[in-house]
């Protein structure tokens, strides 16, 4: 298992400052300020409700889909403003990739889930095609379990598969940023395992963040740790953002504490 | 006392399915009873394929009328289908919903118009327009086309729109995610993803179309030749029966039935696919 820094020697990725976000009239953020760094693995933890999801949908603006949503305040991918007024919400997301809580593979087979992504972007060289399902293949270990038939539906792979594929799928666009949404709570333990140790493969390359309900998995996986909980204003806030061990060792605030050790959520 | 009420209750009901069943059966076997004669003693290769239609002759060839039904069913798929499909990705995808509350409501009207006014209207507008624009009689393939890739569209739209709306949302989801517009989201990941419903919605609406009688009767000219454009009239095999039942008897009342099963027997296996294609994963 890598090993984990106390403070990320790292650039910082993404920001937040004041972020804000409402579904209509319902306030689901409240003013969220965090740094999120390069190359390592961010957890987001919390109560079910408390709005990690929304949060890391922030990110590659997925809330956007839902009409109501209102963002407030300001979100920077390096220097340039997620939110702003010439954010180009399709460039956006091809720099900050998501896997999804199930895996979401298409109705495809298994080389046209991994080629849609750069065939949409221009890619259109075979040879070059091939190249890119390979190598994202290999990158999940997937390859060699399934090389010798590129042509079979994705979806008759087994779940933990699937949501390798879907990995696959997510970094062959080549993003900066991999969103996971509870991403190994549909799948057996094994599964799960494999896709921690590619988490730490990718985090060489990738800023990851992770949503969990996991706090096990937060604690093995994780370098900073988020923890977001449902104020008295019925707002979700950012109640503490820190190294992962710090957090775990010694949580600065009484809410952090009686979450991870189990005392409610 | 209670039980009893049950029981009785449950075979009401089952009586009263049986007898919409029953009903099916009951055509089923007039139809063949009465037609299969005819089509043994002419042949069945002589009946489909002959080109004489000529009872009075004693001359029962429907080809003539299967290429008219052919032709102005793919012309009406081909009108009415690629209008249907994007109809339907509009509602589902694009319209806002105080548009699509307009639109659903308005499309299943288009349902309710009886088939008689929509042969009506073809005959006082679209045959004249098309008589103006391309030239000759304006009876013809191209008009009842139009006409009924028009009666067609509730059904294409609403059962795509379905299929389009059932799609697990997680699919529109990662396709976004992975930085593909709207538009390649639709044309790349959900319609193919929705292929059995679409193809089953233009499958059960050239079923509509082959059958489909009294609209067309209007509007085709209903001369019983093979034409040679899309501008000459034809007959179908549903008008044939519409127009020629009325005075037949005896050996050419035997004909349109077998007309009715050929009908029948295309209807079911365009229904068969349908079914066929929406069951399938």
């Amino acid at each position: 298992m890598a090993e984990k820094k106390l403070v990320p020697n790292q650039s910082i990725k993404l920001r937040t400052r004041s972020l804000n976000l409402y579904y209509g009239a319902f306030h689901a953020l409240g003013d969220i300020t965090m740094d999120i760094y390069d190359r390592s693995i961010t957890a987001i933890i919390g109560p079910s409700g408390c709005g990690k999801s929304t949060l890391l949908r922030v990110f590659n603006r997925m809330n956007d889909l839902i009409p109501s949503v209102r963002v407030e305040g300001e979100v920077l991918l390096d220097d340039l403003s997620v939110y702003g007024k010439n954010a180009d919400v399709v460039s956006l997301r091809k720099k900050v990739g998501m896997v999804f809580q199930r895996p979401n593979v298409f109705p495809k087979n298994i080389y046209d889930n991994i080629a849609i992504g750069p065939k949409k972007h221009g890619i259109k060289r075979l040879s070059q095609l091939d190249e890119i399902v390979e190598r994202s293949l290999a990158q999940v270990a997937l390859w060699d379990e399934v090389k010798d038939d590129l042509k079979k539906p994705g979806l008759e792979l087994t779940p933990g598969q699937q949501q390798r594929l879907c990995i696959a799928r997510a970094i062959a666009v080549e993003p900066e940023v991999i969103l996971m949404d509870e991403s190994c709570s549909a799948l057996d333990p094994e599964s799960t395992m494999k896709i921690e140790e590619l988490m730490f493969s990718l985090m060489e390359r990738y800023a990851i963040i992770i949503v969990t309900h996991n706090m096990e998995q937060a604690l093995r996986v994780s370098d900073m740790a988020a923890f977001l909980m449902i104020g008295q204003d019925r707002i979700g806030q950012l109640v503490e953002y820190g190294p992962t061990i710090g957090m775990f060792s010694t949580p600065k605030d009484k809410r952090t504490e009686d979450y991870i050790t189990g005392r409610f959520g | 006392m209670k039980k009893f009420k049950e029981r009785l209750s449950g075979r009401i009901f089952f009586t009263l399915a049986l007898s919409s069943i029953s009903a099916l059966a009951l055509i089923t076997v007039f139809i063949i009873s009465q037609g299969a004669p005819l089509i043994a003693e002419v042949g069945i290769i002589k009946f489909i394929f002959g080109m004489e239609w000529a009872p009075s002759r004693g001359e029962f060839g429907i080809f003539p009328m299967i290429i008219g039904s052919v032709t102005v069913t793919l012309g009406a798929a081909v009108i009415g289908v690629p209008v249907g499909i994007c109809c339907s990705v509009f509602l589902a995808e694009f319209a806002p919903p105080a548009m699509s509350n307009l639109f659903r409501p308005a499309i299943q009207l288009l349902a309710g118009i009886p088939s008689v006014v929509y042969g009506f209207w073809g005959l006082l507008f679209v045959v004249p327009a098309v008589r103006n624009l391309f030239g000759g009689p304006g009876l013809s393939i191209l008009t009842g086309s139009i006409i009924l890739g028009i009666m067609i569209l509730p059904t294409v739209i609403s059962i795509s729109e379905v299929s389009i709306l059932a799609l697990p949302r997680q699919y529109k989801e990662g396709a976004l995610a992975l930085g593909m517009t709207h538009w390649q989201t639709i044309y790349a990941v959900m319609l193919p993803a929705a292929k059995s419903g679409i193809v089953a919605a233009v499958i059960l609406g050239i079923g509509r179309a082959v059958g489909e009688t009294m609209a067309v009767i209007m509007v085709l000219g209903n001369a019983v030749a093979v034409p040679e454009s899309i501008l000459d009239p034809v007959r179908t095999l549903t008008t044939n029966i519409g127009i020629e039942m009325g005075y037949a008897s005896g050996e050419h009342q035997q004909a349109l039935f077998a007309t009715g099963i050929v009908l029948f027997v295309a209807i079911m296996i365009l229904n068969s696919f349908a079914q066929y294609v929406t069951r399938r994963k």
